[in-house]
C-alpha cells in the first residue's frame, strides 16, 4: 500500500515545478491544484490574464511545447519539464513583436483584456500555417473571445500579420 | 473559479495508475488532457481526493495500424486524430471545441467523459469502435455500443481504466459523414449525426439528441433496404427523428432537435451518396 506513497503530493504541498519559461529554466511552486495560468502569473508575469476560468475565452493562452492550449485548463505541475511561452515573450527587449505592430495598426484591441491570448494564438498561426486558408484563419480566432472589437479589426490584424491585405 | 484540493501523482505506466487508483480509493480521478476535467473542478462539480495523471505514460498515445484495425492510444490527442485519416473520427475530431482545446484533450478522456453531447462518442458508434480497459484482473474489451450508458455514465468499473480504442478498418467502397449544428463554430453541438454506409453494412448513430449515443435503426433498415435515392434517404431521415429522445431545455426544445436530427441525417445521406458538398 505504501509502495507509492511517497509519489503523491499532498494537497497543500508545493512542487518544485522546473521548465523552460520564455526561454529560460525556471521553477514554479505550485501546489496540485494550481492551474498554469495562475502558477505563471505568481511569477510576475502578469500578461496572461484570467477571464473565464473554465477553458472559454481564451485570455490565458500560452504556448505549451510551441503548442497554444488555455493555461487555466492545464495544472502547473502538468507542465513540468516543458517549454511554456507567454506573450511576454513576444516583445522581449522591449520592441513589439510584428505581429502585436499589427494588432495596433488596426486598431484590433480596445480594452485590451483578450488581448494576449490573441496575440499568441496569431503569432504561432503566423509562424506555423503562413498559408492558412482564409476559413482556418476565421476558425483559429474564434478560438477566443473579444467582447469590445467585434473581431472585424483582429481579424484583419491576423491576416496582415499573415502577410495579407 | 479555481479547482478544489487534491492530491496528486503523475504516473509512469499503466500498471502503476491502476495501483495508484487503486491506493487512492473511490473518489479519485485519472487525469489526462484535462479539457472537460478542468472545467468541472473549476466549478467544483466535481471534487476528486486525488488526481492521477497519465501524460507520463510512454505509448499510450500510440497510433498502431493493424491488419484490419487501427488501435488507438487513449492519449491520442484530437489534433492527432484529425490528421489520423480515420474517416469518421477523424472529421469529428476536428468540430470539437477550439484548436487549444484541441492541443490537450483526448480520445479516451472524452469517451471516458461520455458527455451526450461530445462527437466523439457518436463517432466511435458509428465506426463499431471497441474500447479496452484494463484492471488488475486483465484487459476487457467492451463494443462501443455497451460502453455508453447515459449521461457522463460508461461501462468502466471503478478499478478500470481506458487504455485504448480499437476502429475496424471500414472497407474499401464505405462512405462516412459527421454533420452536426452547434449555435457558434465550437460550441458542444445541439445535434450530431454520424453515418457509415458500406456494402454490407450501414450505421446511422444520433448524438445530444438522447442521454447517449443512439442508433438509428429504424433509420438504417430504410437505407438497407431503399438505399441512397432521394425517398429513401427522406423515410430514414424521417425515421431517425422518431426514434431519439431529445432533452428538453429552455433554449433549444425537443422538437427542434428531433427536426435537426432528420436534417442531419439526410444531409449526412446525401453526402455518402456523393451529391452533396461538404
Amino acid at each position: 500500500m505504501t509502495e507509492h506513497a511517497s509519489r503523491w503530493l499532498a494537497p497543500d504541498e508545493r512542487a518544485e515545478v522546473a521548465l523552460v519559461l520564455n526561454g529560460e529554466n525556471a521553477v514554479l511552486e505550485a501546489e496540485p491544484r494550481r492551474t498554469l495560468a495562475d502558477a505563471v502569473r505568481a511569477t510576475g508575469l502578469t500578461g496572461t490574464h484570467l477571464g473565464c476560468e473554465h477553458g472559454v475565452c481564451g485570455a490565458c493562452t500560452v504556448l505549451l511545447d510551441d503548442e497554444p492550449v488555455r493555461s487555466c485548463l492545464v495544472l502547473a505541475v502538468q507542465a513540468a519539464g516543458r517549454r511554456v511561452d507567454t506573450v511576454e515573450r513576444l516583445a522581449a527587449g522591449g520592441t513589439l513583436h510584428p505581429v502585436q505592430e499589427a494588432f495596433l495598426r488596426h486598431r484590433a484591441l480596445q480594452c485590451g483584456f483578450c488581448t494576449p491570448g490573441f496575440v499568441v494564438l496569431a503569432e504561432w498561426l503566423a509562424r506555423r500555417e503562413p498559408d492558412a486558408s482564409e476559413e482556418r484563419v476565421g476558425e483559429v480566432v474564434s478560438s477566443s473571445l473579444c467582447r469590445c472589437t467585434g473581431y472585424a479589426p483582429i481579424l484583419a490584424a491576423v491576416r496582415d500579420a499573415l502577410g495579407r491585405r | 473559479m479555481k479547482p478544489p484540493p487534491f492530491a496528486y501523482a503523475r504516473a509512469r505506466s499503466v500498471d502503476e495508475a491502476l495501483d495508484l487508483l487503486a491506493e487512492a480509493g473511490d473518489d479519485a480521478k485519472p487525469l489526462a488532457g484535462g479539457q472537460s476535467l478542468m472545467p468541472l473542478l473549476a466549478y467544483r462539480l466535481l471534487r476528486p481526493t486525488h488526481l492521477v495523471d497519465l501524460g507520463g505514460i510512454a505509448g499510450l498515445d500510440a497510433v498502431e495500424r493493424r491488419a484490419g484495425e487501427v488501435e488507438l492510444g487513449a492519449l491520442v490527442r484530437h489534433v492527432e486524430l484529425e490528421r489520423a485519416g480515420l474517416g469518421l473520427l477523424s472529421e469529428a475530431a476536428g468540430l470539437i471545441g477550439h484548436l487549444p482545446i484541441r492541443m490537450r484533450g483526448t480520445l479516451g478522456g472524452s469517451l471516458a467523459h461520455a458527455d451526450p453531447s461530445a462527437e466523439l462518442p457518436v463517432a466511435a458508434l458509428a465506426s463499431g469502435a471497441q474500447v479496452v480497459l484494463r484492471s488488475r484482473r486483465g484487459d476487457r474489451l467492451v463494443g462501443a455500443d455497451a460502453f455508453f450508458v447515459g449521461p457522463f455514465t460508461t461501462a468502466i468499473e471503478p478499478d478500470e481504466l481506458l487504455v485504448a480504442v480499437r476502429v475496424p478498418a471500414a472497407p474499401p467502397e464505405a462512405r462516412t459523414a459527421f454533420e452536426e449544428l452547434a449555435i457558434r463554430t465550437g460550441d458542444f453541438a445541439l445535434a450530431s449525426v454520424a453515418v457509415a454506409v458500406g456494402e454490407a453494412h450501414v450505421r446511422i448513430v444520433l448524438g445530444g439528441v438522447a442521454p447517449a449515443p443512439v442508433r438509428a435503426g429504424a433509420a438504417e433498415a430504410v437505407v438497407k433496404d431503399g438505399g441512397l435515392e432521394d425517398d429513401a434517404i427522406a423515410a430514414a431521415a424521417a425515421a431517425a427523428a422518431r426514434e431519439c429522445d431529445p432533452p428538453d431545455d429552455p433554449l433549444v426544445g425537443r422538437a427542434y432537435r428531433r427536426e435537426l436530427a432528420a436534417v442531419l441525417v439526410a444531409r449526412a445521406l446525401r453526402r455518402c451518396r456523393g451529391s452533396e458538398a461538404e
